[in-house]
């Protein structure tokens, strides 16, 4: 297992070396840092010295080794409309975008595993084909029309939920880092509506995949022999059959987890959620490039580590990944 | 005096969309306790099926549609889901032809083992382990103790056919059913596996239904056997008088198809043709576009089980 997790880890670096490559040649190759720096009335002879100063002029290596080097120390570079280290504007983002994403992901799990397993073991029946039929709508919408929607009905005509705005929020640390909505009513009303709108792209696709797989899974042999053996239904279906069932669907969770970060810029736009996609957004309007950069290899770690983690937890249920990793 | 397992008249169908497929067509046969019956027959003739009929554990959509499954007198083909539970894997287990593909991959084999006890039984997981550990040295296993930790895929097929009989074993049943239970593995394993399960009928007086298409391994084990063809039982008695002095035309037919009785380099006897799809059984013996006896009788009229002078019964109008 130790030998199977430090694999992994070192799969993980290497993909982030490559993410922080691709991140700084765009940075590199695209836009003039010395033009964002100064104003008009310095001299061409003036910004090709600042170019030396800064190193502009090394090969893309030598560049690029110093960039390693100073996003190691948690350098990678300035926000310009900030003025702060970009780094820094992202991380104080950070808190209210993973927020939604668990609070997506708790809804996602809580709903397409008892649908999923309902729908596999009883296919005829009148809940399993509403199901079925409104996961085919659930698929085709997209995120930004659901969250209009889902804003006109609860928030605009019934009053019932918030539609813009995190609400009250409880400081986590003591530190003003991490503002969390979850443990207020307000902020949990206000979680509701951008949780569902962002749960609704992966939830139809989850719901089909766990039907699916749990119908194989019930059509094998082992299950068949653990009917032979006189074994009550309900274990059959929730511990041998469920069991076989997660394992493709905690692979398939942990990449739309990654996934779905990128769809809260869409989300977090429609509900104004001050997180990391809303900022995304103004800082293109802003071209401020070293934050978007940031946001890049920071969603991509966060990409990176989801997937390692899941990785891990797969090797945990499944027992021949396990000795795979021991050898 | 009443048998252990009596089947009577058995029919089995498969609900299709263009109508009702006969899979099995009226079958009887009976077990006593510590009998060995050997069901034999090309692939299709509805050996499993019949095997699958008995614990009443049919796929969807197959059904039994005629005919009584009698287990000490008790009718299993009626019998409610929950009554049908309490006898399978406990009274009547069954083991199945790929060893490779019967345990779950992901539960040890202590977890499959200790749950077949438990859910006929009220004990407690360190009895359990203890019958286990038990079993698994009856068929051989050696040291037991570590096993029980241990995933499958950490065992070879012969290996795992072992502990799925072990399995099979746990609740003391009064029959086993074993579908083609060395069908997927190595020769030399095939044999150790036949030698236990032989061994392990006589030792604990189970009944034994064995489903092959190997006639070898069928005389080896075997004192009863039924031949099987498309759906119906067209030869049955004692395997030694079938084996050696077959009656019907297709047992006869098989049997000459057995490399044994040739010199090297001869070439093997077939039967002429293939076995009808279910779905058009020829009308008469089912059995007449291959057989180079037939008459005009047997284009029309479906043969029935008939008592021959050896002792044995079998379904052909030119005996």
């Amino acid at each position: 297992m130790f030998a199977f997790i430090i694999r992994r880890t070192t799969q993980a670096i290497f993909v982030m070396l490559v993410i922080s490559m691709i991140g700084f040649a765009i940075k590199n190759k695209i836009g003039d840092p010395v033009r964002d720096m100064v104003g008009e009335r310095v001299t061409p002879a003036e910004r090709a010295e600042i170019r030396e100063q800064l190193g502009l002029n090394d090969p893309f290596t030598k560049q690029y080794v110093r960039f390693l080097k100073n996003a190691a120390h948690g350098d990678l570079g300035l926000s310009f409309f900030y003025k702060k280290p970009a780094l820094e504007v992202i991380i104080a983002k950070a808190p209210a975008t993973m927020e939604l994403v668990f609070g997506a992901g708790l809804i996602i799990v809580l709903v397409s595993l008892p649908l999923g397993v309902y729908t596999a073991l009883r296919p005829r029946s009148f809940l399993s084909r509403f199901t079925m039929g409104f996961s085919t709508l659930g698929v085709s919408m997209p995120v930004f029309l659901t969250a209009i929607m889902l804003i006109y009905i609860f928030g605009v005509q019934l009053h019932w939920l918030p539609s813009y705005g995190r609400g009250e929020t409880v400081d986590l640390f003591g530190n003003g880092w991490w503002q969390s909505g979850f443990f207020t009513l307000d902020g949990l009303k206000h979680l509701i509506l951008p949780c569902v709108s962002l749960a609704s792209i992966m939830l139809p696709l989850f719901i089909r995949l766990i039907r699916s797989e749990m119908m194989e899974v019930l059509e094998t042999e082992y299950i068949k022999f653990a009917w032979a053996k006189g074994l009550p239904p309900m274990r059959i279906w929730m511990v041998h059959a469920f069991k076989n069932t997660l394992l493709p669907v905690v692979t398939v969770f942990g990449v739309q987890i990654g996934i779905m970060f990128a769809f809260t810029i869409l989300t977090e736009t429609v509900f104004q959620w001050q997180g990391m996609g809303y900022m995304f957004l103004e800082a293109v309007e802003r071209s401020d490039i070293s934050l978007l950069i940031t946001y890049l290899i920071v969603v991509g770690s966060i990409f990176v580590i989801v997937n390692t983690v899941v990785d891990i937890l797969y090797g945990l249920i499944n027992p021949t990944v396990r000795i795979a990793g021991r050898k | 005096m009443s048998h252990l397992l009596e089947v009577q008249d058995l029919k089995v169908k498969f609900a299709l969309r263009f109508g009702d497929l006969t899979a099995i067509d009226g079958i009887s046969f009976t077990l006593d306790k510590g009998e060995r019956l050997g069901i034999v027959g090309e692939s299709g003739a509805g050996k499993s099926v019949t095997g699958f009929a008995i614990i009443n554990l049919l796929s969807k959509p197959g059904f039994i549609a005629e005919g009584k499954v009698l287990f000490k007198g008790q009718d299993l083909s009626t019998l409610p889901g929950r009554e049908m539970r309490k006898i399978r894997g406990n009274r009547i287990s069954m083991i199945f032809q790929d060893p490779m593909m019967t345990l779950n991959p992901v539960f040890t084999i202590g977890t499959q083992m200790v749950e077949t006890l438990k859910a006929h039984r009220n004990i407690t997981t360190q009895e359990a382990e203890k019958i286990a550990l038990e079993k698994l040295r009856k068929v051989h296993i050696p040291s037991p103790e570590k096993r029980l930790a241990q995933y499958p895929h950490e065992f070879s097929g012969g290996m795992r056919q072992r502990i799925i009989i072990a399995i099979s074993l746990l609740n003391d049943p009064a029959i086993i059913i074993a579908d083609e239970p060395t069908t997927a593995l190595d020769v030399t394993i095939q044999a150790e596996i036949m030698d236990l399960l032989q061994e392990l009928c006589q030792e604990e007086e189970m009944g034994l239904i064995l489903i092959t298409h190997d006639l070898g391994v069928v005389s080896q084990v075997t004192e009863k056997i039924a031949v099987m063809y498309a759906g119906k039982i067209i030869e049955t008695g004692d395997t030694q008088t079938v084996v050696t002095d077959p009656s019907h035309p297709y047992t006869r037919g098989l049997i000459k198809s057995l490399p044994g009785a040739l010199k090297t380099g001869e070439k093997l006897y077939q039967i002429p043709g293939m076995m009808p799809n279910l779905t058009a059984i020829p009308p008469g013996c089912a059995f007449n576009p291959r057989c180079n006896l037939k008459d005009e009788i047997c284009l029309k009229e479906v043969p029935l089980l008939k008592r021959t002078e050896k002792g044995i019964m079998a379904a052909c109008h030119m005996i």
